[in-house]
């Protein structure tokens, strides 16, 4: 294999060159054909039993999702003529947002009055010369009265409103995405317009829509400013390290091959891209640069010291073939095991990453060593010396090691205990960093209105018109006064207060009658004759099925976290179970299905992590050929993944989908510092020498390597940290961490723990395959 | 979904592109188009059917509502029409009566037995669904040509049918609609086919009528008309079981008294 490829890429430069670039043109012509989508589905498998009763859900009563325009005056109230011009005119506004198909608001609120004998169905405010302050007062005075309005379109105290708007898009992916983003295009100049008309208003937007529109502007703002930012950052590392135009140039080269192919295969494959997909180039890049860092400066090197320069590539690609192959056998390993992962991305995120790094192996030892040789190379002329620093580090490192042993050990275990206290949280909003606008929109709306999760339940009874039956009006009034008794409900949309509201009308408006009707069938004929009344978009269809069997609730919670959101659907089930089992539950929302995948996903990266593990160490004990260093090396490699989520138990404490891969990754990359130390510890024990001055030698010939490779993969995810979203920048920032831990762990831990337990004994003569 | 998305950027385009050259000739034409049509329906009288309505929702549930509707002809006004709702059972017996007129709103009542008394309902509705259906109440009342302002888009053989198309743009405010286009056939001028579009303009449901039958040798009558909302994938369809036109209706059947004695 390795002869196969030094008489192609070596003997056939340009014929590899071309070749390589021909292929490579074909392969990234596939990326034309990814597309992003940005809607929160992505991050749920067809078969998610939450996204499937979510969609059954939607399929009975019409699609929920929604745009939010929250509206507060700075000074006044929202009753004000003023503020009631404003909301009226912007409510009729709304109705021309594409794909709308209802605008609900204060003013458009179906109101119900009895007059003489007849039943007026009415918006609260049907024209604006209506206005006056007596007819404000009025609307106040009912407004803050309707439970359906307070705490979700209007606050308690009258200062903060919103007019939600509905729409159905389209279940084609592609389609979706461009929609959302003409929805919200649509909304914002709206909103800009009545900005500009009247001073002294706060306008914000929320919303499912904002929520889908906000992952694809968030991936394109990634895209846009981080993966610039990373090719400048590693062409400034390359020029430092390599200092060498060639080599840097070829690294490029690799590097940008990599990322088109793998986009490229991406696109051939029919994958498509998200918000965790899309940065797989800066995670390609910061992989790829570490294989060609360590051809490009064994060339150097052999150069220096006389080689020619064929010979030098040859002898360089002779040396690295092995090791270069391990490393990136090992991380796309660990990416692979993102396959166990219950969410698409995450999968996504896994194989192309994969690709990319097997592609990056591929390229660093065809493409590049054909690359050097047509160009001219010129080593630089500076004498890298003995590595003094790394001398004296080994040897400071030997004499101390009677304490740093208990010490390192100590940190080790002390941070490893505090993963337990991370707890899985994943909330949609919360994935958006506090400086995205939707973040703070949504915030604003949480505090001074309503929450920002909805959950609708629904209650089949199984019988047509079953909805009507006194029996069962009954259990639906006791229900939604439980949930209003919650602590975590703002608000909940029920049908009891409307058949209440109705009976009231239907005896003159008299008090003592809000309550329900008490015949099936007049029950029945109240909600036929509402039915009846009420105009365009504004029906009953998104609280009743067709045949009046399902009723459905709507509740919206102020908890958000995945812990409390599933207690809440819990205590939800129970209840129902308890007082009413013969009528059957669903309970589904964008926010309970991401409090439920948090879970699910850890359950199945556990596994995954579990494969990592098993097969990483078994490739590490072939490599190394040898079994007793493949399990000490289990410690230096697991360790930081340990004290890493300990450190982040006390930093954050929260694990979203993008932490829970975090582990397999990191095992993939950190084990290469493992297996340059450790090779190079046993090629020393193999020649003789004891545990200690294998240490030395080791430190010697791979400690610069070492710190080089860890401080390009920090700067590479760390980079990565800079991302307004949450699950890239956490997963950024924690990995950022554990390879700089797994740094310190190979530098402080492993060597001490080396001289310990590899006490005296003699490695038999083997034939050393590096 | 893409094919309905393409269809309706094609009916948005050709809209555009036609509503541009609309002029006083194809105006002209539209309204005489659609007078054509009403002129082919004076005379009836009055009639009687048994009726059936299918809902669907996006999944394919099915739910079905029985009515009897009892029409009566005014000349110089809109038709007068008593509907009594014999399922689901828990409205049985309900009935509504509508005065819809040329000019000026519609009037409505319903009669709910349970309550034993009639309300009236306020005509800014008509743009809602009726009993739940994708039939907005404006789809169901009397053709009327002051209701609308025409216009004659093109001529188009759809499987050998020679058909008109023509606009027609609602001139209530209380209308859902921004434009409702239908085909008829130039023979007879029956309509085979409404689009509706919604107040953002964007295309909402497509009505199809099919099963036409020919009444006292005159009048032709769709008995079965299958609504397609296209926005949430919710269909209705609408057949006549029975009609008869012999009946001895009067406007005394058609008053509010007469709501309560329905049966």
């Amino acid at each position: 294999m390795e002869k196969l490829i030094e008489n192609w890429a070596l003997r056939r430069s340009w014929v590899t060159l071309i070749l390589s670039v021909l292929l490579t043109v074909v392969a990234a012509w596939g990326a034309s054909q990814l597309y992003f989508r940005g809607d929160y589905k992505v991050f749920f498998g067809a078969e998610n039993p939450q996204l499937r009763d979510f969609e059954s859900m939607q399929a009975t009563f019409n699609k929920s999702d929604n745009v939010g325009i929250v509206i507060a005056p700075k000074q006044d109230s929202v009753f004000s003529e003023r503020m009631l011009e404003l909301v009226w005119r912007m409510t009729e506004d709304a109705w021309q947002t594409p794909y709308s198909s209802r605008v609900d608001s204060v003013t458009n609120f179906q109101f119900t009055e009895a007059i003489d004998d007849d039943l007026l169905v009415a918006p609260l405010l049907e024209f604006t010369e209506d206005l006056s302050p007596e007819k404000v007062e009025k609307i106040r005075t009912i407004a803050l009265h309707e439970p359906s309005l307070v705490n979700k379109l209007i606050s308690e105290d009258g200062r903060v409103t919103m007019i939600n708007i509905t729409v159905q898009q389209s279940d084609d992916d592609q389609l979706k995405t461009a929609q959302s983003a003409e929805i919200v295009t649509f909304v914002r100049d709206l909103v800009a317009r009545y900005d500009l008309q009247y001073a002294g208003v706060e306008f914000h937007l929320t919303g499912v829509v904002m929520v889908n529109n906000g992952f694809f502007e968030e991936a394109n703002k990634d895209a846009s400013t981080l993966l610039p930012a990373m090719f400048i950052a590693v062409i400034l590392m390359l020029v430092i390290l390599l200092r060498s135009f060639t080599a840097t140039t070829g690294t490029v080269l690799v590097i940008i091959m990599s990322i088109a192919v793998t986009l490229g295969i991406a696109g051939w494959l029919g994958y498509y891209l998200s918000t965790a997909t899309v940065n797989v180039p800066i995670i390609v890049m910061t992989l790829a640069v570490a294989d060609c860092v360590h051809m490009g400066s064994g060339v150097l090197f052999n150069m220096r010291n006389g080689m020619h320069k064929n010979d030098a590539i040859a002898a360089s690609l002779a040396l690295n073939f092995k090791p270069i192959f391990i490393t990136s056998a090992t991380t796309a390993i660990g990416f692979l095991t993102f396959n166990f992962s219950d969410v698409p991305p995450l999968r996504d995120l896994g194989n192309l990453t994969a690709i990319g790094v097997i592609l990056a192996w591929w390229l660093s030892i065809t493409i590049f060593p054909a690359f050097l040789r047509v160009l001219p190379l010129n080593p630089p002329a500076v004498a890298e010396g003995k590595q003094p620093m790394m001398n004296r580090f080994a040897e400071w490192n030997i004499r101390n090691r009677g304490w740093l042993l208990p010490v390192s050990s100590a940190v080790i275990v002390g941070f490893t205990v505090l993963m337990p206290f991370n707890s899985i949280n994943d909330v949609a909003i919360e994935y958006f960093d506090e400086d995205v606008a939707l973040r703070q929109d949504a915030d604003f709306m949480q505090q001074y209105l309503t929450g920002f999760t909805t959950v609708d339940i629904a209650l089949e009874t199984g019988e047509a018109s079953g909805v009507n039956s006194p029996l069962f009006l009954q259990k639906l009034e006791s229900f939604s006064s439980w949930l209003r008794a919650q602590p975590e409900v703002d608000h909940v949309f029920t049908l009891a207060d409307v058949y209440k509201r109705l009976n009231r009308n239907m005896h003159n408006d008299d008090n003592d009658f809000y309550r329900l009707p008490k015949e099936q069938d007049l029950a029945a004929q109240y909600l036929l004759l509402y039915e009846m009344s009420l105009p365009y978009g504004l029906d009953l269809n998104n609280q009743l099925n067709l045949n009046k069997s399902a009723v459905k609730l709507s509740v919206t919670l102020h908890e958000n976290g995945s812990k409390e959101m599933v207690a809440f659907e819990q205590r939800v089930r129970s209840w129902l179970a308890r007082y009413y089992p013969e009528v059957n539950v669903s309970v589904a929302g964008v926010g309970l299905m991401f409090a439920h995948i948090g879970e699910r996903n850890m359950t199945s990266m556990l596994w995954g992590t579990a494969w990592a593990i098993v097969m990483i160490s078994g490739l590490l004990m072939i490599a190394l050929k040898d079994v007793r260093l493949g399990l000490i090396s289990l410690i230096p490699n697991l360790a930081p993944a340990g004290i890493g989520f300990g450190v982040w138990a006390v930093y954050n404490g929260n694990v979203n989908l993008g932490l829970s891969v975090v582990t397999s990754m990191c095992l993939g990359i950190v084990v290469d510092d493992t297996v340059h130390f450790l090779s190079k510890y046993k090629h020393a024990r193999q020649a003789g020498k004891d545990a200690e001055q294998a240490v030395r030698y080791a430190f010697i010939s791979v400690g610069k390597a070492l710190w080089v490779t860890t401080l390009v993969l920090i700067t590479g995810f760390m980079l990565l940290s800079l991302s307004d979203f949450n699950l890239n920048s956490d997963l950024g920032l924690l990995t950022a961490a554990i390879i700089a831990i797994a740094l310190l762990v190979d530098f402080f831990f492993l060597p001490a723990f080396l001289m310990l337990v590899d006490k005296g004994e003699t490695y038999q003569e083997v034939k050393d395959a590096n | 979904m893409r094919t309905n998305w393409v269809r309706f950027l094609m009916a948005a385009c050709l809209s555009v592109s036609v509503s541009a050259i609309a002029d006083d000739a194809t105006q002209q034409k539209g309204f005489d188009i659609a007078k054509q049509r009403k002129e082919r329906d004076v005379g009836w009288g009055s009639s009687e059917s048994s009726n059936r309505m299918i809902l669907r929702d996006a999944q394919g549930n099915e739910s079905v509502r029985q009515l009897r509707t009892q029409a009566l002809e005014v000349q110089g006004d809109g038709d007068k029409s008593l509907t009594i709702f014999d399922q689901p059972a828990d409205v049985k017996g309900t009935a509504f009566l509508t005065y819809s007129h040329v000019d000026g709103a519609d009037e409505q009542w319903l009669f709910m037995p349970a309550l034993k008394r009639v309300k009236r309902i306020s005509s800014n509705n008509k743009s809602g669904p009726f009993m739940g259906s994708e039939f907005a109440y404006e789809d169901l009342t009397s053709f009327e040509l002051d209701k609308f302002r025409f216009n004659w888009l093109r001529d188009e053989t759809v499987n050998g049918v020679a058909l008109h198309v023509i606009e027609a743009t609602p001139t209530d405010r209380y209308s859902g609609y921004t434009k409702v286009i239908t085909w008829l056939d130039t023979e007879a001028f029956r309509p085979l086919k409404t689009e509706y579009y919604d107040r953002k303009g964007a295309l909402l449901k497509t009505a199809t009528m099919s099963d036409y039958q020919l009444h006292k040798d005159k009048y032709w009558r769709p008995h079965r008309i299958d609504m397609v909302n296209h926005q949430t994938g919710k269909s209705t369809t609408l057949a006549i079981d029975s009609i008869s036109f012999d009946t001895n209706l009067s406007v005394d059947d058609f008053t509010q008294n007469s709501l309560k004695r329905a049966r």
